[in-house]
């Protein structure tokens, strides 16, 4: 199973390890720094590196690696998995996960690491249970705990890890009781140069906050599902995700936005001309907003002369990273960015084209159709405060030209 | 106030400054420093000179602090194994706590405390807890035997807490039961010959139902778990895949990949015209679809694995092209993933999309990247037959960016794609001329030179363009000079008259000036072939040239099968069988896919058709650069098998046995009644014997003569279970008859007599010839030796495992039973030698899914000793051949019950790992046969 985790920054140093087994002496992490060096990205280092007596399987998240060690055929999502809960039980622990927060909070990190495996083997990953186990760190309560002497550590048995219903605490109690829900699409799509649809799928997922007294059992009924159309769990306490979904590409997803452009680079002159416009396709009715356009443009631009009609636009001629933050889309008043890009003389013409990335969101609006048409509890009889919120974001949304 | 505090630098007297603190009358301050002392730890600082004062902090009622002296114990115990022995009444007091989590604790810490002198004191308290009344303690506890048995495996053994942790497997707490299978599975990896999980159909039951009820992580230990099991039919087959069928749809991507596996392994069981075939199929599309949209770490492993799915099973996703196209952002390692099986799942159907996002990958900046793209539009063009022409054109196109590494890797597959379709797309050979001077890579060039020599009669300046690279010719790469000869002799052989001179200055560069083995022998063969009959060398150097097959890249369809087995595993992500890469001696037992059976269908029945080809007919995959022109010297390799026959008749059997029987009454009389002191067995039939059966070997040489691997007697029968009769024995063949050879020990303080003894039915029949013959009253410390015949005409039951035999003996005091393995070496009749073409035939004939795969590790012979080793144990090689430097020995068996068993030993020269395929139309007996290979290999 897991040996040992080390904790590494993007500058190579190790600002953390934990044991499970024995201790494994970290200068096996040299197998990982060289694989980093060879990677021309951080994002591009392999995720299972083989060194001649472990294994190193690592995931990069908030500009750290996780990088797990192991020893023995263990299955690398197993792994890789576990590596995501790590960073996602510091990020509900300290709001967020990054160096100076870890070492802020290294003892914390630690109980709680000792907490989620034992011998390699998982033991507590439900962040419900482990907040019974180690409380996580507020200003108020590290006060109180300098003053009194009292402790982050829970002693009781976290009450849930036996029942029939392990993800839920006993005995909650709440004055007021709520229930709500997010239902977030993300389209992933590639356009191609012509505007026409190259791949798009949807990935959903329906987050939820709930806060509802004693052991209640919901039942979500859905516009669209198979053939029953509901959902009935009992939810655990506090937020959580209830389920994630995937529209794959076979299906007919709508494109709620669209690119138009123009880019030109000229063989022999060293101007070239830019020449993009945003615009709402399919949206039923929804205003389009947060959009952010961004693209890589090829070495051979060294700096962009533009003009946005709305919005904030940046160059970096280091990166050769173009970003424009344009806000919200008027229908009425298409925005666009246009303008000159002056190019290396006398250089040929750069071989590829830029992609353009995309970003936006929709509210009140699941892309896909789907919608919750009620919410029933049973199993307790007080009347909750219930609320479902819709919401349809770009994720991997890139346009070719 | 955070805990960054702790992190102040090491200065000189802050050991001494928490060495104080730590002995503290104050609560507070002890914690504080104990806090300390941790962050230094995890920081890696080394803080164990406090080890005396952090363990006195841990009688406490603080559960915090306890927790962070447990934390401390763990990690400096090993350096201070006298000061931890403080520690052990703190743990055997708290597994008795009442508070379960305490407990929990105890034994948890107690169990990574790796100093052998404590682990004694832990046994007591960790029974306790393997049966404590709080499932969470349980299941800690299972935890902790595992670490136990990495520490001391003798100890968990002798204390039986295997027994307890297989009990658990039927606990009430599906929690404890997952934790159960988790430390059984990790200490069987280190074990790989226990039966410690050991499944039946009532154990699957009780792991399905825990499979619904624990936790994500325990599902996957459990999912692991049944996919090593193999359901006895079809419908047993089918009821897992329901149950496990729910698990696709699992948030965690473990969880899923583990499901995936188990239903790609049971599925093999499940007949095709079933209905609920198609829907498994259908079903199991969208959670790999699924994987993909997860992180890209977790994108990598899924990729690699539906690499694998692909290959066994393309029709799962062959609606799902699209789902493979490359975002420009993805890292690099999802790009080459995505692409590879782009180019597996590209057909007609799809291929004008799959080109179009090819040519898009091509103008993209990673230099990686774009050479795969465009090595993919060239395997599209192979694959895809009515694409050839828009993948060569869109080549072209690639060809005219001049972008360097795009011009030579499109230059590399146009090479294939010529070889492929040839005479077919020549017109483009003017527009790769042009771009000569710009490959700098060797294989760039090796291909332009291959093109160059193929069509050297359609290009007028041929010879300058070759001899352009001759000039150079020493500082070539091998293969761009072995492409060079040859190019240039073919270049001679169509156009004689102006390349006489070229042809010399080549041949005296390849061989005079070249120290390079494989080149001058190229060179020696064309120079003598030119110079003696130039017919002949046409007739080879310009042979016609097999075709290249479609499929690039295949992963061999027995090691796709194993690695189906492995699925999720990280065998699975370096496509490589466990054996390959799995660190240390520990033998790895091999997988295999299950072979179809239905349940009202017997297993022989001989309508159980062949599925797939033979293995004799494996597409063949495009060479590799370093051997392109190596169809030259494969050409004597012809048909599959072809070495020269063996010299044996069946009629030299009756002979030979005669002889056998002459010299064995000369040499071997003594072998029936060995002296009791006899330490040595008589074993003449082994080559490793004496100087004696060294001449026995030459014997062997002329015919076969049976003297069979003899094991050492072993004690199957021990004086504490059958009232003082201590019984050790092992099996005998010799010359066809097989016996069985005893060693009675009276180890009690009484005469024995009125011996007698009797077998239980068994696989083989094997029974005794003879009543048991013990002349005098054995008296008390007294041995006898006696050699019991045997035949295999008792009645058959089939035993598990298989070679078991039960037997009772009776003397005057009781009835005693004792069952013992035989190895199945002694069943292998003399006369097992099949002909060649008939071992051709029916190694065809046995359907594939009875072929087994193992390895024989760590065996020290050639293949010419292995064989004769093998041969006086009656495993007769059929034929023998050498295949890209690895010699292939073909050999057959016959059981005494008419069982033929086939064989194919693959021995690497250097390597001493060997791999042994068997066939058999009975393939429960291929396990044993391989043991059997083993034992005589390696004695």
């Amino acid at each position: 199973m897991i040996h040992s985790l080390f904790l590494i920054n993007s500058s190579g140093d190790i600002f953390l390890e934990k044991h499970w087994k024995s201790v494994v002496s970290r200068s096996v992490c040299d197998y990982f720094f060289e694989a980093q060096e060879r990677a021309t990205e951080a994002e591009n280092v392999p995720p299972v590196i083989p060194t001649p007596h472990h294994y190193l399987l690592s995931v990069y998240r908030h500009k750290i690696f996780f990088v797990a060690v192991i020893q023995t055929e263990v299955p690398p999502l197993f792994v890789i998995e576990f590596l995501h809960r790590v960073v996602d039980t510091f990020q509900d622990y300290f709001g967020v996960c990054s160096e100076p927060v870890i070492k802020d909070n290294v003892v914390v990190v630690y109980e709680v690491l000792e907490e989620m495996l034992d011998n390699g083997f998982p033991l507590a990953t439900e962040s419900n249970i482990l907040k019974e186990l180690i409380k996580p760190p507020t200003i108020l309560r590290t006060v109180v705990n300098t003053i009194t002497g009292s402790t982050n550590v829970g002693d009781q048995l976290p009450t849930g890890q036996l029942s029939v219903v392990p993800w839920r605490r006993t005995g909650v109690k709440y004055t007021n009781n709520e229930a709500y829900f997010d239902v977030i699409e993300e389209i992933d799509a590639i356009i191609d140069k012509s505007g026409s649809t190259i791949t798009a799928e949807i990935q959903g997922v329906i987050d939820a906050c709930v806060k509802l007294t004693g052991m209640p059992d919901l039942t979500l009924s859905f516009m669209r599902w198979e053939s029953e159309r509901i959902l009935s769990f009992i939810p655990p306490d506090g937020n959580f995700r209830l389920l994630s979904y995937h529209v794959s590409a076979q299906n007919l997803v709508a494109i709620p936005v669209y690119v138009k452009h123009s880019i030109s680079f000229r063989d022999s002159s060293s101007l070239g001309r830019f020449e993009i416009t945003v615009g709402p396709k399919q949206t039923m009715g929804k205003t389009i907003e947060g959009v952010i356009v961004t693209s890589q443009m090829p070495k051979g631009v060294l700096n962009m002369s533009l003009t946005p009609s709305q919005g904030t636009h940046t160059f970096d001629p280091v990166t050769k990273m173009l970003s424009w933050d344009v806000g919200k889309i008027n229908p009425q008043k298409l925005p666009s960015l246009k303008g000159t890009m002056s190019l290396q003389a006398g250089a040929s013409k750069p071989d590829e084209n830029p992609t353009i990335n995309l970003q936006f969101k929709i509210q009140q609006l699941a892309i896909s159709g789907l919608k919750v048409n009620r919410l029933d509890m049973y199993g307790e009889k007080y009347k909750p405060f219930k609320g479902i919120k819709y919401m349809t974001k770009a994720g991997k949304f890139q346009v070719r030209t | 106030m955070t805990d960054s505090k702790y992190f102040t630098t090491t200065k000189k007297g802050e050991i001494f400054e928490l060495k104080a603190e730590l002995n503290s009358d104050k609560k507070e301050k002890k914690k504080e420093a104990v806090k300390k002392v941790i962050a230094s730890m995890t920081v890696g600082k080394d803080v164990s000179a406090l080890f005396p004062d952090v363990v006195n902090c841990m009688q406490t009622d603080n559960l915090e602090l306890k927790k962070l002296v447990y934390l401390y114990l763990m990690n400096y115990a090993k350096s201070q194994p006298d000061m931890a022995i403080m520690a052990v009444n703190t743990f055997v007091k708290d597994c008795e706590d009442p508070n379960p989590l305490i407990r929990a604790l105890a034994v948890r810490t107690m169990g990574c405390i790796r100093v052998d002198k404590i682990t004694e004191y832990l046994c007591e308290p960790l029974r306790k807890c393997l049966k404590d009344e709080d499932p969470y303690v349980r299941k800690t506890a299972a935890v902790c035997v595992a670490k136990l048995h990495d520490i001391n495996a003798q100890l968990v053994e002798d204390q039986g807490f295997l027994d307890t942790l297989k009990d658990l497997i039927s606990d009430s707490n599906p929690m404890v039961v997952a934790n159960a299978v988790a430390a059984l599975s990790e200490i069987a990896e280190s074990h790989p010959s226990s039966n410690l999980l050991d499944l039946n159909p009532q154990s699957i039951n009780k792991l399905l139902t825990a499979l619904n009820e624990c936790t994500e992580w325990g599902q996957i230990f459990i999912l692991d778990c049944l996919a090593n099991y193999t359901p006895k039919d079809d419908r047993e087959a089918q009821s897992i895949c329901e149950r496990v069928t729910p698990r696709l749809s699992h948030a965690n991507s473990a969880v899923v990949l583990s499901a995936v596996k188990v239903l790609m392994k049971f599925m093999e069981m499940l007949s095709k015209d079933l209905d609920y075939y198609g829907t498994l199929l259908k079903k199991l599309a969208p959670p790999l679809v699924t994987l993909l949209s997860a992180e890209p770490e977790l994108q990598y492993v899924a990729l690699r694995n539906i690499n694998l799915i692909v290959q066994k099973r393309p029709e799962i996703l062959k609606h799902e092209m699209k789902v493979f196209f490359v975002k420009y952002n993805d890292p690099i390692y999802v790009k080459l993933e995505k692409l590879d099986i782009m180019i597996r799942l590209a057909s007609q159907a799809n291929i004008a999309q799959v080109l179009a996002e090819l040519k898009e990958y091509a103008t993209e900046v990673d230099v990686d990247f774009v050479r795969k793209a465009v090595r993919a539009i060239g395997r599209c063009a192979i694959k895809v037959e009515q694409s050839a022409e828009r993948c060569v054109s869109t080549l072209l196109d690639l060809i005219q960016t001049k972008v360097n590494y795009v011009v030579q890797e499109a230059i590399v597959v146009i090479k294939d794609i010529f070889r492929k379709y040839p005479n077919k797309y020549e017109s483009v050979i003017a527009t790769l001329c042009e771009n000569l001077d710009s490959l700098d890579e060797p294989e760039a060039r090796a291909a332009m030179i291959w093109i160059v020599g193929e069509y050297a009669e359609r290009i007028d300046n041929a010879d300058e363009l070759l001899e352009s690279f001759l000039e150079g010719f020493h500082d070539e790469s091998t293969q761009v000079q072995l492409q060079l000869l040859t190019a240039i002799v073919k270049l001679f052989l169509k156009k004689p008259t102006e390349t006489q001179e070229l042809v010399q200055q080549v041949l005296s560069l390849a061989t005079q000036d070249s120290d390079n083995p494989d080149l001058r022998d190229r060179g020696y063969i064309y120079w003598r072939l030119l110079s003696t009959d130039p017919v002949a060398a046409k007739e080879v150097v310009l042979a016609e040239k097999p075709l290249i097959s479609e499929e690039t890249d295949l992963i061999e369809p027995t090691l796709l099968d194993e690695l189906i087995c492995y699925i999720g595993t990280l065998a699975s992500v370096y496509h490589k069988p466990p054996s390959a890469f799995v660190e240390g001696g520990r033998g790895v037992v091999h997988k295999s896919l299950p072979p179809r059976t239905a349940s009202n269908e017997s297993t022989e029945s001989p309508e159980t058709a062949p599925a797939g080809p033979p293995s004799g007919e494996q597409p063949d995959v495009i060479p590799a650069q370093g051997d392109l022109l190596g169809d030259l010297l494969n050409l004597d390799l012809g048909p599959p098998v072809s070495g020269p026959p063996l010299a044996t008749s069946s009629v030299q059997m009756g002979a030979v046995d005669l002889l056998g029987g002459g010299l064995d009454s000369l040499i071997g009389g003594p072998n029936f009644v060995t002296p009791p002191a006899a330490a040595v067995p008589a074993n003449l039939g082994a080559p490793m014997g004496s100087g004696l059966s060294d001449l026995f070997d030459l014997t062997s040489g002329v015919g076969t003569l049976s003297g069979s691997y003899v094991a050492p007697k072993a004690v199957w029968l021990p004086a504490m279970k059958a009232k003082g009769l201590e019984i050790s024995g092992t099996f005998t063949r010799q010359v066809g008859s097989i016996s069985m050879d005893l060693q009675l020990t009276n180890k009690a303080l009484q005469v024995m007599t009125d011996f007698a003894i009797q077998f239980n039915r068994n696989s083989f029949g094997l029974a005794p010839a003879a009543p048991l013959q013990v002349h005098a009253p054995l008296s008390p410390n007294q041995t006898v030796e006696i050699s019991l015949p045997l035949n295999t005409v008792g009645s058959v039951m089939k035993m598990e495992p298989l070679n078991n035999l039960q037997v009772a003996v009776k003397n005057n005091i009781d009835v005693f039973y004792f069952s013992t393995l035989y190895p199945l070496h002694i069943l292998f009749v003399e006369d097992g030698k099949m002909e060649r073409q008939m071992f051709l035939a029916t190694w065809k004939d046995i359907p594939n899914e009875n072929e087994a795969q193992f390895q024989i590790r760590d065996c020290p012979l050639n293949a010419e000793a292995a064989s004769s080793r093998l041969q006086s144990s009656n495993i007769f090689t059929v034929a023998k051949r050498n295949v890209e430097g690895q010699d292939m020995l073909y050999q057959s068996l016959k059981l005494t019950n008419g069982i033929w068993v086939l064989a194919e030993l693959r021995i690497q020269p250097g390597n001493p790992n060997f791999m042994l395929s068997l066939k058999c139309r009975a393939p429960e007996v291929s396990p044993h046969v391989c043991q059997a290979y083993e034992t005589i290999l390696k004695n």
